[in-house]
């Protein structure tokens, strides 16, 4: 059974169509690419499947379970996370704090026991205090637990945005343009990054991205969209000398 | 049974004709700025006694003009007056927060307080004994079959229509009135197309208080006992009128004033008057939760 | 020097005072005072919680307080008093006594429930219209209560007087500044606890980031109802104790106006700051406390330099061009209020090493 199962998905805003007829499988532990000119439809495929939009039609399936109908925050607890374009951290909290509200899905306590500070409450917060720094210390962020990330360099929010994400201990991991603001050598550790992550933590990636060389030296199948219709799927050596999606990318240089 | 919905419905026109008035202020500063003016309902109070020392004075210093004259001299100052005390609270308490750039939120606090510091101001400055507005209008009641109408109650529910018109005409036919639309869409590239932007807000602003004054006028003459928390019902109600019909637009201002009054007249006419109110306000609700954007209003999206 | 925990100080504070005001060391009239300070301590906290820590834009406030004010003291005259419209006492006066603290609660809980009807629709507003639909339902519920004729209607409500006279017959303490303090420093500790626990921080994301916090688990329209529920059950409390303090209640006192001084409290305290909030409600207490005797003071000296007609003096009324001026004053030159959005401990380091506060 795949880890996450798109049937005939369409969606239509009004009178656009956004997405037509999408269909994808994805197994565990596969690193895919969805790439498309801007405003393909692609981060519209994100959102569908995170739970901001429901689809007008098609299925969705996630380990088994249809996502249909549910909340984005019940989405993530189910195994599914996500990053953003423009990093959307909480960045008047701490890299530590931004890690614990991911556990929100896993409090294991209440507000009364918050009010009375009983045993309960204090054995979850040590947990997750725990495993905030876990996932801190495997991504090498350990040093920065107190600071702000409005603080850190740009390549280091998206590497705590990553690391947020992580700490859900998800089975897919949806990246939308990692890359994106990144200078050369941050893209390179960002490479570095998403390859270790996919070996050490044995996840299912999905990415979005417009850099090719990200998408090329990482990825094992890509999914191409223009204005919401599929017109390529396939390996990286087939996508490359794909001539529809060479005239969708007319003048793109990354290729 | 017929003669007296008919009736109704004529009053519910005179009523809603203040409601209108008002709300079209409320929407055109809230369709420029994307301020909701809480302030407004204040500044037809102000209009309204305005319009008494002015009416006072005039006929202190020329007892024997006629009352149509005193009134012909009293509409045009009333609006002009009352279009300054507009601007005033523009230039003073709105404008520096939004050279600032600051939070909306900062303003319609602004905004609310302003409306408070006028009608406690008013009570402060001229203590609680209501002012008595002076009749300068011979009232004639007009009977076609079993509906009567007073020339005032005419004049009033005209009043709003022409003003309706007028506004109509400013927003979609001039330049100005285009401009205003401009910068309720994007109010960054309005003045680097060189459109000077603080004067659209003052003409917006003029526009908008100087009809608030004007209904502060004719409701001054329809119901000639003042007092300073006048506005502040009032100019909620007007409020829900403008966000029921769809705030941002003014035709949806016009209709929600005489949506809001004719629903009032058939309250009271049914309930105790002290639902009134209540009622009033749980149909904002309601609206707000169902269809936060009106009747004519355009939802906003926001990207994710 | 060993660490002081804060909750023994504020007990032992407490003790203090009440001794004190038993011995009528302390007057009635700073009594009361103290009193009103804490009311508004709780009802700058908890509307902090919304306005502050989720950033959202409520402005009706006095409404919960009027809830709890009336269900409280409704309750309380109903089971402890012999009442001219609701009869005799349903249950014997000495148990007012042990009873008080849960009608309180009851009180606040009505308050809370009521909480729901502007916490249902912040689901999908923010801002302008969430502003508008919470002045409204601080309207709609005055308004249901000037309709309700049993309570008194527009003409308010008395009565409670003879419940703190029932508390007074079983021990002779000044109950309701007991009561007060007690709950005062009760609503401060369980609100530090919450917005410090990781389930509050989750109203913090939502401010920050709601499509972040949407994403990452946390469920936004539950934080949202617990928020505003928690936030208005507390005014309620706080309704519920000034209505003891005053021994009579009218609704109109819960309109706008109040809601005002609960804005004021907040965005002069600092949005999403503990301390501030309550810096603030100690404040603007004695701001309103000392113009009573400032705005005629004032009369005088206007009058003596002939700046002031001999027919005109300066009412009281003035308080209320005051104070939201004061607001306006503070958003155009100082927003984010006295603390912003630090807390005491984070501005006097040093104030850690005395004292420990879980």
């Amino acid at each position: 059974m795949s880890l996450l199962q798109i049937q005939n998905m369409t969606k239509t805003f009004g009178g656009l169509c956004a997405v037509s007829d999408f269909s994808i499988s994805i197994e565990g532990n596969e690193l895919m690419a969805l790439i498309g000119p801007n405003g393909a439809g692609k981060t519209t495929v994100f959102n569908l499947v995170s739970g901001f939009y429901s689809p007008t039609e098609g299925s969705l399936v996630f380990k088994g379970k249809s996502l249909a109908g549910l909340k984005p925050h019940q989405v993530t607890a189910l195994g599914i996370a996500r990053t953003f374009q423009n990093i959307r951290l909480w960045h008047d909290m701490t890299v530590l704090e931004n890690i614990q509200i991911s556990q929100h899905y896993n409090l294991g306590y209440n507000l009364v026991d918050a009010f009375l500070r009983t045993r309960r409450y204090m054995g979850n917060e040590k947990r997750i205090a725990d495993r905030g720094y876990e996932i801190l210390e495997a991504l090498d962020l350990r040093q920065f637990a107190e600071e702000m990330p409005k603080n850190l360099p740009y390549g280091l929010q998206r590497r705590v945005e990553i690391a947020r994400a992580l700490s859900i201990s998800p089975a897919l991991l949806l990246l939308d343009e990692p890359a994106a603001g990144l200078n050369s050598s941050d893209v390179n550790d960002l490479i570095k990054l998403i390859g270790w992550i996919h070996k050490e933590f044995k996840i299912a990636i999905w990415m979005i991205e417009h850099q090719m060389d990200v998408v090329m030296s990482l990825c094992s199948w890509i999914k191409v969209v223009d204005f919401g219709v599929t017109i390529a799927e396939g390996t990286p050596e087939q996508i490359q000398n794909n001539p529809d999606v060479i005239k969708a990318y007319l003048g793109d240089e990354n290729i | 049974m017929l003669a007296s919905i008919i009736q109704n419905l004529f009053n519910a026109f005179q009523w809603g004709s203040f409601y209108s008035l008002i709300a079209l202020g409320y929407t055109l500063v809230y369709g420029v700025l994307r301020l909701i003016n809480f302030a407004h309902g204040d500044i037809f109070m102000v209009g309204a006694y305005i319009a008494f020392f002015i009416a006072t004075a005039i006929l202190g210093m020329a007892v024997s003009l006629p009352g149509w004259m005193v009134l012909a001299m009293v509409i045009p100052l009333t609006m002009i007056l009352t279009a300054l005390v507009g601007v005033s609270l523009e230039r003073i308490a709105y404008r520096p927060l939004r050279r600032k750039g600051a939070h909306r939120l900062y303003v319609v606090i602004t905004a609310l307080m302003c409306g408070l510091v006028l009608e406690n101001g008013n009570l402060a400055l001229l203590g609680a004994s209501r002012k008595s507005f002076p009749e300068l209008v011979d009232k004639v009641v007009y009977t076609v079959g079993d509906l009567s109408m007073t020339n005032l109650k005419i004049g009033v529910v005209f009043s709003a229509i022409l003003v309706f018109i007028f506004l109509q005409f400013i927003v979609t036919k001039t330049k100005i009135g285009m401009a205003m639309r401009a910068i309720s869409y994007d109010k960054f590239a309005v003045p680097l197309m060189g459109i000077p932007i603080d004067t659209v807000i003052v003409f917006t602003f003029i526009l908008g208080s100087s009809f608030a004054g004007l209904a502060g006028l004719l409701f001054a003459l329809s119901y000639p006992i003042l007092d300073p928390y006048m506005g502040a019902m009032i100019g909620w109600k007007a409020f829900i009128a403008a966000v029921v019909g769809g705030i941002g637009d003014i035709r949806g201002a016009f209709l929600g004033g005489f949506l809001l009054g004719f629903v009032e007249i058939l309250v009271v006419a049914v309930f105790p008057s002290t639902y009134r109110d209540l009622i009033a306000f749980a149909i904002l609700m309601t609206i707000l939760c169902i269809k936060p954007t009106g009747m004519f209003g355009v939802a906003g999206t926001t990207k994710i | 020097m060993r660490k002081l925990t804060v909750p023994t100080l504020l007990l032992a504070i407490t003790g203090v005072i009440v001794f004190m005001s038993h011995q009528e060391y302390i007057d009635l009239y700073i009594q009361s005072v103290i009193m009103f300070m804490g009311v508004n301590i709780i009802l700058s906290t908890s509307f902090n919680i919304v306005n502050g820590y989720m950033g959202e834009f409520a402005c009706g406030h006095a409404g919960f307080m009027a809830v709890g004010a009336y269900v409280t003291s409704v309750v309380n005259v109903m089971l402890f008093t012999d009442d001219k419209v609701f009869g005799a006492a349903l249950l014997p006066p000495e148990t007012a006594v042990y009873l008080f603290p849960f009608t309180l609660l009851i009180g606040g809980a009505a308050a809370a429930v009521a909480g729901v009807l502007v916490a249902i629709p912040s689901f999908k507003t923010r801002d302008d219209y969430l502003a508008i639909i919470t002045i409204a339902a601080n309207f709609i519920i005055i308004s249901t209560i000037i309709n309700i004729d049993k309570i008194g209607g527009a003409r308010g409500f008395m009565g409670m007087k003879k419940v703190l006279f029932a508390m007074t017959d079983s021990y002779d303490i000044p109950w309701i500044l007991l009561w007060v303090m007690i709950f005062t420093f009760g609503t401060v500790f369980i609100i530090r606890r919450y917005v410090t626990s990781t389930y509050g921080k989750g109203i913090i994301a939502i401010k920050q980031d709601e499509v972040a916090a949407e994403i990452m688990s946390v469920n936004t329209n539950r934080m949202k109802l617990v928020a505003f529920m928690l936030s208005s059950g507390l005014a309620g409390i706080a309704g519920g104790l000034f209505a003891h303090i005053l021994g009579y209640i009218n609704p109109n006192s819960f309109g706008i106006l109040k809601s005002t001084e609960c804005l004021v409290m907040v965005y002069l305290g600092g949005m999403g700051s503990l301390s501030g909030s309550v810096i603030s409600a100690i404040l603007f207490t004695l701001l309103l406390e000392s113009l009573r005797f400032i705005i005629p003071w004032m009369d005088t000296a206007m009058h003596y330099i002939n700046l002031l007609p001999d027919s005109y003096e300066l009412s009281q009324v003035w308080k209320w061009v005051i104070i939201p001026l004061i607001l306006i004053l503070l958003m155009q030159f100082r927003p984010e209020g006295i603390m912003g959005n630090r807390e005491l401990s984070d501005v006097f380091p040093k104030l850690k090493k005395f004292y420990s506060f879980k």
